[in-house]
Parts: structure tokens; C-alpha cells; sequence
């Protein structure tokens, strides 16, 4: 049964192509990585699936449901589908706390004790519960990314879209985010979906890798196939590029 | 100048009410109106952001004497009797709205937008997200220049002497005209607007330093 559906889909900035033809299924459960150029429509594909971004031709399945369709409730879909942004976006007018809560009590309508002890449990669970009463301002990058991770999860979505969660840190702090989001992905029923850089990471929590150029999926393969043994030449030219840094 | 104080005081004191209660009551429906018609100009609907637009480049490019002038005289003549008071009122309430919906679309778009992304990527509407995450945000980036519209309004409202309004201004004409004391009176009218100018700036400098 397939969480995310592609089914030729097409999407154009102004006369800029930025998908061109996608087909992709992705499982329940599945991890799949999404790697490539800058550029090549990774975010841009990765962004279509909760509508931030718009497709302009085909089909494109969430959790049963016809994103592109107008009838679709697309805030309905956005609750079971959690994003994760490079830059973090925790709202600034909000302390830590808020930011968690806020969602489920204005869209989810959750009760506000319930709220709180999920919240709380949330923070505790990516370490930062002494964090809670901090504004984002003054919590660090890392910090500030696995506070955003547990405000998507306190949404309880059966799928978490993740674009490029550890581009914008400082090295000593990835491996935190990094750490959390592998024990994310590693829950059965979590459908994932990463934008990455991180060729070591990607080969430890993904099932499959998605390598994409030019708004083209160029190779979907099993993880140890794919870094093994890359059976597209851009895929291959990518691959011995990053390694070698 | 003491004496033309203490002799004219009842007419100081009231053109000072009609200045503080036009102020009031065109600040809080500017800044009402104005924030309407600047999330109206950053609306995903295409109708009606053109509407936002053309309310506030039409009025923040009259004059206000225009303006006041246009319901002091035209609106009477084919809707309802108003008074000069209300008149200037309504016509500095509008003109003001223009300058603080501009200032405020301003305020909106200087948030950084990954904000309302990661709004509506959890689920929130537009609405929700506007209210909840991006307008507390943009108010709070516009309030240095907020507080010079509102000491524009302030000062703006001498316009009401033009239509009647038993203001500050229209006070201080008649007191100069009768004593021929000018300047004098208008050194006492001047004082009196500082009296109400200088505490709104101080509060919005001390505004900006505590929510920053």
C-alpha cells in the first residue's frame, strides 16, 4: 500500500520545467532518500507532496487522497504529513513550548493538558525539555531543528517530509539531528521522505535512493544497490564527486 | 502670554478635547481599516488584493484637505447631514488608514515566509496562520514606523479647522482673530499638541524596547 504517490507529474516555475515526468511510489514505512545536484528539483518534488508547491499536470497520491484534485481538503492532508524545513522556520514569536502546541490545539483541537504532556514528552524525547520556555532566538541551530522535528511530530503524522534538515547547521551539531531523525524514520509505521547531502546517513536509515537531475528521477534503487553500484552515469559522476570531499 | 491663556482657557481646553477625541477615534479605525486593507494587498485572491491597491494609492495620494473636503461637502449633499467634526474625522480616519496599510503590507512582507510555510505545513489555514504566526510578528516589526504615523495622524488632525471641527487649530484661529495676539496663540496651540505628540512618541520608543 503506497503513502505518496507520483503519477507523471509536471511542474513549471513561469516556463521553467522544475518536474519533468515523476513516477514514484512510496511504501507505508519506507525511508527513501532523496539525493542529487542543486537545482535538480529535489526540495521542489519533496515540497509538492504537503502542496507547498503546486503541480501543474498528473497525479499525485497522499495517504489516499488527490493533492492536485480542488476538492481535496489540503489542510485536512497537511495534519498527517510533517515537514521538516532547512531553515528550521520555528515560529519567533513563539517560545519553544508554543511552538509545539500550537498546531495540534488550533488545527487538531487536542485538549490543552493532553497538549502539554505530549509536548513536553516530545522535547524530552529529542533532549531538549529544559528548553522548553526558550525563545527560538536563543537556542542553537541544532537545537532549534530538533525542536522543529518534535512540533511536526506532536501532529502525530503518518509521514514526515524532511528538505535538507542538516544543510544549514554547524558540523558539530548534525549528528544530533541526525540521531533523532534516525529514530524517527526507524518507527514501522513512518513513512519518510529526505532531502539530504549526507551520503553516510542516507546509507544508514534508507530502504531506497532517489537520485534526481534536471527535474528528472535518473535512478531509484535499494540503498546498498545504488551506492554499490549506481547504474546511471550522472548517478556514478555524483556519487565519486561527494565521496572524494 | 499667561494671560492669554488664563483668558481663552475654556476655549483652549476645548479645542484640545475635540483634537484628543478626533485622534482617538481616527487611530483606532485607521489602524482597524489599514491592517484590513494590508492583509487584503498580500491575499493569495487576486481580486482582492487589486482592491487593497487601488483604496490605498487613491488615498494616500490626496491631499487630506481633499479628502475632508469631499465628505464635508459631497456627502451631505446626497447622503446624510454630518457635521464638521465627524467630517475631518472620517476624512483623516481614511487618508491615515492608507499610510498605516502600507506600512503594515510592509511589516507582513518583511517576515520571512518560511514562517507561514511551516504554518501551513502543519495544518494551519491562511487565516490561522496570518493571525497566529505572521501578523504578531509583522505588527511588531512596524511599530518605529507605526508611531510616526500616528504623530502624523495627530498633527493632521488641524485639518478639521478647515470644516468647523471645533479643534485645537480651528480654536486657535478664532482666539488669534479676536486678541490679534498670533503669536502668542499659536505658540499656546503648538505647546498643546506637543502635550499629546511627545507622550505617544516616548511610548512607542518604549514599546519597541520591550518587545524587541
Amino acid at each position: 500500500m503506497s503513502m505518496i504517490e507520483f503519477r507523471d507529474v509536471q511542474k513549471y516555475y513561469g516556463k521553467f520545467h522544475a518536474l519533468k515526468d515523476i513516477n514514484l511510489e512510496i511504501d507505508k514505512g519506507e525511508t527513501v532518500v532523496l539525493i542529487g545536484p542543486s537545482g535538480s528539483g529535489k526540495s521542489t518534488l519533496a515540497r509538492s507532496v504537503n502542496g507547498l508547491e503546486q503541480i501543474q499536470e498528473g497525479q499525485l497520491i497522499v495517504n489516499g487522497h488527490d493533492i492536485a484534485d480542488k476538492k481535496t481538503d489540503i489542510n485536512r492532508i497537511r495534519t498527517d504529513v510533517g515537514m521538516v524545513f532547512q531553515h528550521f522556520n520555528l515560529y519567533a514569536n513563539k517560545d519553544v513550548l508554543e511552538n509545539i502546541m500550537i498546531a495540534p490545539r488550533i488545527v487538531l483541537k487536542m485538549n490543552e493538558d493532553e497538549n502539554k504532556k505530549r509536548a513536553m514528552a516530545l522535547l524530552d524525547q529529542v533532549g531538549l525539555a529544559d528548553k522548553a520556555h526558550n525563545m527560538p532566538s536563543q537556542i542553537s541551530g541544532g537545537q532549534a531543528q530538533r525542536v522543529a522535528i518534535a512540533r511536526s511530530l506532536a501532529m502525530k503524522p503518518r509521514c514526515m517530509l524532511f528538505d535538507e534538515p542538516t544543510s544549514a547547521l554547524d558540523p558539530e551539531m548534525i549528528d544530533d539531528v541526525l540521531g533523532v531523525i534516525k529514530y524517527v524514520t526507524s518507527q514501522s509505521d513512518m513513512t519518510s521522505l529526505i532531502v539530504t547531502h549526507e551520503m553516510g546517513f542516507a546509507q544508514e536509515v534508507a530502504n531506497r535512493v532517489i537520485f534526481m537531475a534536471d527535474g528528472q528521477i535518473l535512478e531509484d534503487d535499494k540503498t546498498s544497490e545504488f551506492f554499490k553500484n549506481p547504474t546511471n552515469e550522472r548517478a556514478r559522476q555524483f556519487l565519486s564527486k561527494i565521496i572524494k570531499h | 502670554m499667561g494671560s492669554l491663556l488664563a483668558n481663552n482657557w475654556h476655549s483652549f481646553l476645548t479645542g484640545f478635547g475635540w483634537t484628543i477625541l478626533s485622534s482617538i477615534v481616527a487611530l483606532v479605525f485607521s489602524l482597524i481599516i489599514g491592517s484590513l486593507f494590508a492583509i487584503m494587498e498580500v491575499m493569495p485572491n487576486k481580486v482582492l488584493r487589486v482592491i487593497g491597491n487601488v483604496y490605498v494609492e487613491i488615498f494616500r495620494n490626496i491631499p487630506l484637505l481633499v479628502i475632508t473636503m469631499f465628505f464635508y461637502l459631497v456627502i451631505p449633499l446626497y447622503f446624510v447631514k454630518i457635521n464638521g467634526f465627524t467630517a475631518g474625522t472620517i476624512g483623516l480616519t481614511i487618508y491615515t488608514s492608507a499610510f498605516i496599510a502600507e506600512t503594515v503590507r510592509s511589516g507582513i512582507n518583511s517576515v520571512d515566509i518560511g514562517q507561514m510555510e511551516a504554518a501551513r505545513a502543519m495544518g494551519m489555514t491562511y487565516g490561522q496562520a496570518m493571525r497566529y504566526i505572521v501578523l504578531p510578528q509583522a505588527f511588531k516589526l512596524v511599530i518605529p514606523p507605526l508611531g510616526n504615523q500616528f504623530i502624523n495622524l495627530v498633527k493632521n488632525s488641524s485639518v478639521l479647522a478647515f470644516v468647523a471641527g471645533f479643534d485645537l487649530m480651528y480654536q486657535g484661529n478664532a482666539i488669534a482673530s479676536q486678541t490679534f495676539d498670533t503669536v502668542n496663540t499659536y505658540i499656546i496651540v503648538g505647546l498643546f499638541y506637543l502635550v499629546i505628540t511627545l507622550p505617544i512618541s516616548y511610548y512607542m520608543r518604549h514599546l519597541e524596547k520591550t518587545l524587541a
